[in-house]
């Protein structure tokens, strides 16, 4: 992969339209830490209406538990964990606002839909890299729910973070597409 | 009989912990090396060089692998010439783990409670320890971190005598198509076919310890890994899913004799992050 596109989050509905499935893609800017418990928390609050710990226009959200910092890194071990846990989740977070998901694993017809209908992305990070993208954090801090610990929600700030367009806004499936192309049995 | 001081298990398996989770077994980078010069698909390619420099990163910075620092899931083979004295053997090997993933700064990823609380014990114990009494009188301690995403991906099947050979191939292969990205691929299979319901699946967690390349004694089953290795990687799956040629880097079968009746299959699913450190006492 030679060529890959720099883009800032949050970001906005342009970004969303032109990044297509089997992007290289390079992210900077600040995105958002969440797991089963911080969704199940976070969707809570928009159905009863309450105000979300973070501005979710144009958000993306990391779904990680990174490992504890040692001395002098600004986070441990970061890499993403399996998004499928979140699918139930998801739909509810991009109706209000949500345009980037980062995660390893494919998602269910309703994430995709919302995708599509709303417009949002999907980036595939590599598992178990943590090491590696833990080098593009360069800033972490607990925002809510500290007592999840691993958990808890976090705002990053990223550069360069890599990761791949697997999913994007026009019904591009890499999860799909990707094995079939390279399918012998 | 040789008097062995349970304290003295502690400082081993807090190193165990730490090591298993920042340095990959040789034979297994090796294999990854080399899939990441075969592997066709660009995007595969490029998934692979992350796991190269990652691997680079995490053992020049001590840094975990993966975030996911696992259940801490030990095998211990202790000589039956040993004396275990000076407290409870249990206590002191989660003593070790407490302290590895304490001190390493390795993510916690164990809850007391699996249903209901749900919380965090805050140490990563207790750990899981398979024991077996072997002659002698030494102490092998094995540990193999193992992270949920690809735990999450592993399966029982009490199949029927009659599926045969083949159909437990087509069982796996299927079931490793369908993991998709989840287990984080390239995977390693563990494959544990017969004994009884929890015998095999310890059969399949067993199997993740072997050698890459170190086939079963039994030239059928040594046939079967084979087979089943190439058809994995043919369904195009990809390293984490995306698309290529590289979905396991190995499939191990262990067997174990079996009921007139029953023909157990189970399938533990490992990710690239292979695992395992082990020392002798
Ligand atoms: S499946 Fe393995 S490599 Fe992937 S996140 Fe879990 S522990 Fe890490």
């Amino acid at each position: 992969m030679s060529e890959r596109k720099k883009i800032t989050a949050p970001f906005a509905d342009e970004v969303v339209k032109e990044l297509k499935m089997g992007d290289g893609v390079l992210m900077s800017g600040v995105i958002y830490t969440a797991r089963d418990a911080a969704h199940k928390k976070l969707v809570e609050l928009i159905n009863e209406g309450k105000e979300l710990p973070f501005d979710m226009q144009g958000a993306v959200i990391y779904y990680v538990g990174p490992s504890p910092a040692p001395p002098g890194y600004a986070i441990g071990s970061a890499g993403p964990t399996t998004s499928y846990r979140m699918d139930p989740y998801a739909p509810l977070l991009i109706e209000h606002g949500m345009k980037g998901m980062i995660g390893k694993g494919q998602r269910n017809q309703a994430v995709l839909d919302a995708m599509q209908k709303y417009g949002a992305v999907y980036f595939a990070a590599t598992g178990g890299t943590a090491a590696l993208i833990a080098r593009s954090i360069k800033k972490a801090e607990v925002i809510a729910y500290p007592e999840l610990g691993a958990e808890a929600i976090r705002r990053l700030e990223v550069e360069d973070f890599p990761c791949i367009v697997a999913n994007d806004a026009h019904g591009g499936n890499l999860f799909a597409e990707g094995p079939e192309k390279y399918k012998e049995a | 009989m040789r008097d062995f001081n349970v304290s003295d298990v502690i400082e081993p398996v807090k190193k165990l912990c730490i090591e298993a989770n920042t340095i990959l077994p040789e034979d297994v980078k090796k294999k990854l090396l080399d899939a990441k010069e075969k592997e066709t698909s660009p995007v595969g390619k490029e998934v692979l060089a992350q796991i190269e420099e990652n691997m680079e990163i995490s053992a020049t910075e001590k840094l975990p692998l993966c975030q996911d620092t696992g259940f801490a899931v030990l095998f211990v083979e202790a000589g039956q010439d040993v004396h275990f004295v000076g407290g409870d053997i249990t206590d002191a090997i989660n003593e070790g783990v407490r302290q590895g993933y304490t001190d390493g700064y390795l993510r916690k990823s164990i809850v007391d409670d699996p249903v209901v609380e749900r919380k965090n014990t805050k140490d990563n114990t207790p750990a899981v320890i398979h024991w077996s009494i072997v002659p002698g009188d030494k102490v092998k301690i094995t540990v193999a971190p193992k992270g949920g995403g690809s735990e999450n991906m592993s399966t029982v099947k009490m199949m029927k005598p009659a599926d045969g050979l083949n159909g437990i191939k087509d069982f796996v292969v299927e079931w490793v198509r369908n993991a998709g990205g989840n287990p984080c691929p390239p995977v390693v299979v563990g494959v544990g076919v017969g004994g009884t319901f929890e015998k095999v699946a310890f059969l399949a967690k067993k199997a993740l310890l072997r050698d890459i390349g170190d086939r079963n004694p039994n030239p059928v089953f040594a046939d079967a890994e084979k087979e089943v290795l190439e058809r994995i990687n043919k369904t195009g799956v990809g390293p984490m899913g995306l698309g290529g040629k590289t979905t396991a880097l190995e499939v191990y079968f262990e067997t174990h004799p079996c009921h007139i009746a029953s023909m157990p299959v189970a399938i533990n699913v490992n990710c690239h992050a292979a695992r395992h450190q082990s020392v002798i006492l």
